[in-house]
């Protein structure tokens, strides 16, 4: 049988390795993408000071651990017992809700915007970030940097540090932030709203005003009819930060709503022999292998699942936007992968509402940013939305706090059976009778950029882009051609 | 030595998170400098670059890779000997790389027993207990995933390193200064350090960096941070908390326990010190005030986790490096 082999530059790098078989037709038979790392926090993690995982479990992720720290300091919160101050769930809010807008503005201009911006057919050398600014003006590349920059200085405000925050303990923080700091803060965060606006409308006018991209969203290719899940408020709203955790299936019908403690009745982790990266699946619904539709357990949490999941977003500019998008692209759920672009700007846009919200609230100044827990430690669950995924910390302890147990459902690892499934068909629909050309790097790159996955967290690998080494091999496995690509 | 008459720069990642790679990216316009006097030739995050590319090169040919991460598989290694031997100065970045960083507390347990933990946990549905296979024969053909060490070890347990930056992450302002002495170098206005240095950090400890007010150290008591109400402006190591800082290598401005959080020790020993978490424990024992040994021992049991607090960055760096269960299966 013949094998292609999608492979890390290096194939020694940890990235991710896909590896596709051609039957004799030399069609696609089967494919495998296989995630080469693993590091274990779930084991080293116990047998330390609880209040401390926060903190060890930031280190899951270098680019995300905003999103560890949080959803640590909300499962110590519950270990503990704890209800934080109302001045403290807002501050870890402000902080998050920055630090998305950082994180969106990243991967929409830097990582995904380039195939829109310059084309998807646009020369290797052009399809990065220095192309976007080269085209669209340097005036944009200066807006994208400040994106970036404003968020990590509200990070580095309330969580003491631009990466691996450390201010969030069991019941609050240990700091507050001073009147001069938050009108800083809430002047960042007008900026943001405007560049969110921008944003959105730099899309509506490269893209959606494009037939030829609009038909490539719509087709058939980045689409998988799955389940979605994503964090809501009591209003059902998106939530990044609190709530429950909405599913709905892929008619777009609430299968139910679960908060933190109750993951286990609904999640649950398949293992194969051939990854190091488990796929979680809906339990109430079975694991049926990598197909999509109502009878699989396959689900998806990314932007555009978090708006499936949902019924409308909190702030009023991204309620807009949330509108059209649907009545856009034809009603509720959307299934097109590429849709989750669009999707991630208007969550940027929601992200930076939610910042100015907060940071005009009269309490965000408050002295009253921690309660001293009185309660034995036990057992707690803290989940929030990481900017791929959904994101679940479970841990438990003795009574002098001491973990003797931790449990976690990092963000992108919520999509690995669905990206396992798109590589198959983007292979499936582009190699045919044994033919392959550099399309298809494009095509599999496309669907993949979509999930923004992040290997980092998942596999506790490494994040960023991921390069490609399609190796095209006979029946005796000796290479015959060689495609590669940055990812 | 070069296609475009620059020096060759290349960044590598091994087992890390990644932070390492952020931090580069928010010295901002500083990056431009790096465009500007070197030939990035090698470094995934930013660019396409093949590993055979790497391979092809003559050895030596690199002038400056910072690698990052840890050797945690067998991948990590082969990169760190393949670019040990096309670098001219190679820099251990980063915690991970210098010291083994958190991933490293996984020394404390077998492997083994850390895979089991990892595919048996309470959502994962697994009732024919598979473990990941290094090599798997898969219906269409055979199907290969880097086999895990059982330890974590620091780069220059696996080769010869020129310069150690410390920090989890190394702070940015650092980064910068680094990369401005390397330009100094280029352009004959400095001299690079000697071989074996310490880079991008202070020579003193956090405690020297710190703002804090410090009073006579002594306590009878080590305290949870959930259970104290802080004091923002004294020493925190006098508050009973357990602040690293005294054992720490400066360099970072005492940031975190200028935030009100403990100094973790992600810089590292300070200079001299051979081991840290001996260290640390020197220091902690000295500020102890009681000479009653039942006391003493009643004081020492607020630290219910001595491994993971005196060794948070530091084991596999450590003159212990393993626990004893972890070695025996090497």
């Amino acid at each position: 049988m013949e094998r292609i082999s999608i492979d890390p530059i290096t194939r020694l790098e940890g990235h991710g390795k896909i590896d596709i078989f051609l039957d004799d037709e030399g069609n696609v038979a089967n494919s495998y993408f296989q995630i080469p790392e693993l590091r274990g926090f779930e084991r080293f993690c116990v047998g330390r000071q609880v209040e401390e995982i926060p903190i060890l479990t930031n280190r899951i992720c270098g680019v995300c651990p905003e999103a560890h720290h949080m959803a640590g300091a909300k499962a110590v919160d519950a270990v503990y017992h704890v209800d934080p101050p109302r001045t403290a769930k807002m501050l870890r809010e402000l902080l998050y809700s920055a630090f998305f807008v950082a994180d969106h503005t990243t991967h929409f201009y830097a990582l995904a915007g380039p195939d829109f911006v310059m084309g998807p057919d646009a020369p290797v050398a052009e399809r990065n970030i220095l192309g976007v600014i080269h085209k669209v003006g340097l005036e944009i590349g200066g807006k994208v940097i400040q994106a970036r920059k404003f968020g990590h200085l509200v990070i580095e405000m309330i969580g003491g540090r631009k990466v691996h925050p450390c201010t969030s303990i069991p019941g609050g923080l240990t700091k507050g932030i001073t009147e001069e700091q938050r009108q800083e803060i809430e002047q960042m965060g007008r900026w943001a709203v405007e560049f969110g606006q921008f944003s959105l409308k730099l899309f509506e006018d490269i893209v959606l005003k494009n037939s030829t991209y609009l038909d490539l969203i719509l087709g058939d290719i980045y689409t998988h009819r799955t389940h979605y899940i994503g964090l809501v408020d009591e209003n059902n709203k998106v939530n990044f930060y609190d709530g429950k955790v909405s599913v709905v299936d892929p008619e777009g019908n609430r299968l139910g709503k679960y908060a933190p403690n109750e993951y286990t009745e609904w999640i649950a982790e398949h293992v194969e022999p051939w990854t190091y990266l488990k796929f979680p699946y809906l339990k109430k619904v079975g694991w049926k292998g990598f197909v999509d539709g109502k009878e699989s357990g396959v689900y998806i949490a990314t932007p555009l699942s978090r708006l499936n999941a949902a019924d409308g977003m909190a702030t009023p500019r991204a309620q807009e936007e949330y509108e059209k998008f649907y009545k856009t692209l034809g009603g509720k759920p959307v299934h097109q992968r590429l849709a989750t672009h669009w999707a991630r700007l208007i969550e940027l846009l929601y992200a930076a509402e939610r910042w100015v919200e907060l940071a005009t609230d009269p309490e965000i100044t408050s002295d009253n940013f921690r309660t001293i827990p009185t309660e034995k430690p036990t057992e707690g669950v803290g989940i929030v939305e990481a900017p791929r995924g959904t994101l679940t910390h479970h841990y438990w302890t003795d009574e002098r706090g001491i973990a003797t147990q931790v449990n976690l459902i990092v963000g992108t690892t919520n999509n690995y059976a669905a990206l396992q499934m798109s590589t198959n068909k983007a292979a499936r629909a582009l190699i045919k009778g044994g033919k392959v050309n550099e399309g298809i790097l494009n095509m599999v790159e496309m669907a993949f950029r979509a999930y923004d996955p992040c290997f980092g967290c998942a596999t506790h690998s490494l994040p960023g882009q991921m390069p490609l080494e399609i190796t095209i091999r006979d029946k005796s496995g000796n290479p015959i051609h060689v495609l590669n690509q940055n990812l | 030595m070069t296609t475009n008459g620059k020096p060759k720069f290349a960044m590598y990642w091994a087992a890390s998170c990644g932070g390492c790679e952020i931090a580069v990216l928010n010295i901002h316009e500083k990056i431009l400098d790096v465009d500007a006097n070197f030939d990035v030739v090698f470094w995934p995050v930013a660019m396409d670059a093949k590993y055979k590319d790497v391979e092809a090169m003559e050895d030596g040919s690199i002038l400056l890779t910072l690698f990052n991460g840890a050797i945690r598989n067998e991948e990590n290694e082969h990169i760190a000997k393949l670019l040990r031997k096309k670098s001219k100065i190679l820099v251990a970045f980063g915690s991970c790389a210098n010291e083994g960083c958190m991933p490293a507390l996984a020394n404390l347990t077998p492997i083994d027993e850390i895979v089991e933990t990892v595919y048996s946990t309470i959502s994962t549905d697994n009732p024919q207990n598979i473990h990941p296979q290094a090599s798997y024969q898969a219906p269409e053909g055979e199907l290969t995933i880097p086999k895990l060490f059982p330890i974590v070890r620091t780069l220059d347990q696996v080769v010869d390193v020129d310069y150690y930056m410390p920090g989890c992450p190394p702070e940015s302002h650092q980064i910068a200064a680094v990369i401005d002495l390397v330009i100094q170098v280029l352009q004959g206005k400095a001299e690079l350090p000697p071989k074996g240095s310490v880079i991008g950090a202070g020579p003193s400890t956090v405690c020297d960096e710190c703002t804090r007010k410090r009073g006579l150290k002594t306590i009878r008591e080590f305290k949870r941070i959930q259970d104290v109400q802080i004091d923002p402006e004294i020493c925190l190591l006098e508050q009973g908390i357990l602040c690293s800082g005294p054992a720490t290598r400066s360099g970072c401005k005492a940031l975190c326990p200028a935030a009100g959080s403990p100094c973790i020790g992600c810089y590292g020993p300070a200079e001299g010190v051979l081991d840290y978490g001996a260290r640390l424990l020197t220091a902690v024992a000295s500020v102890i005030d009681s000479n009653d040994p039942e006391e003493i021992q009643k004081i020492i049991e607020g630290i219910p986790d001595p491994a993971g607090m005196f060794y948070r960055f530091n084991l596999a760096g450590s003159l212990l490096r393993a626990s004893k269960p972890a070695w025996d299966i090497k």
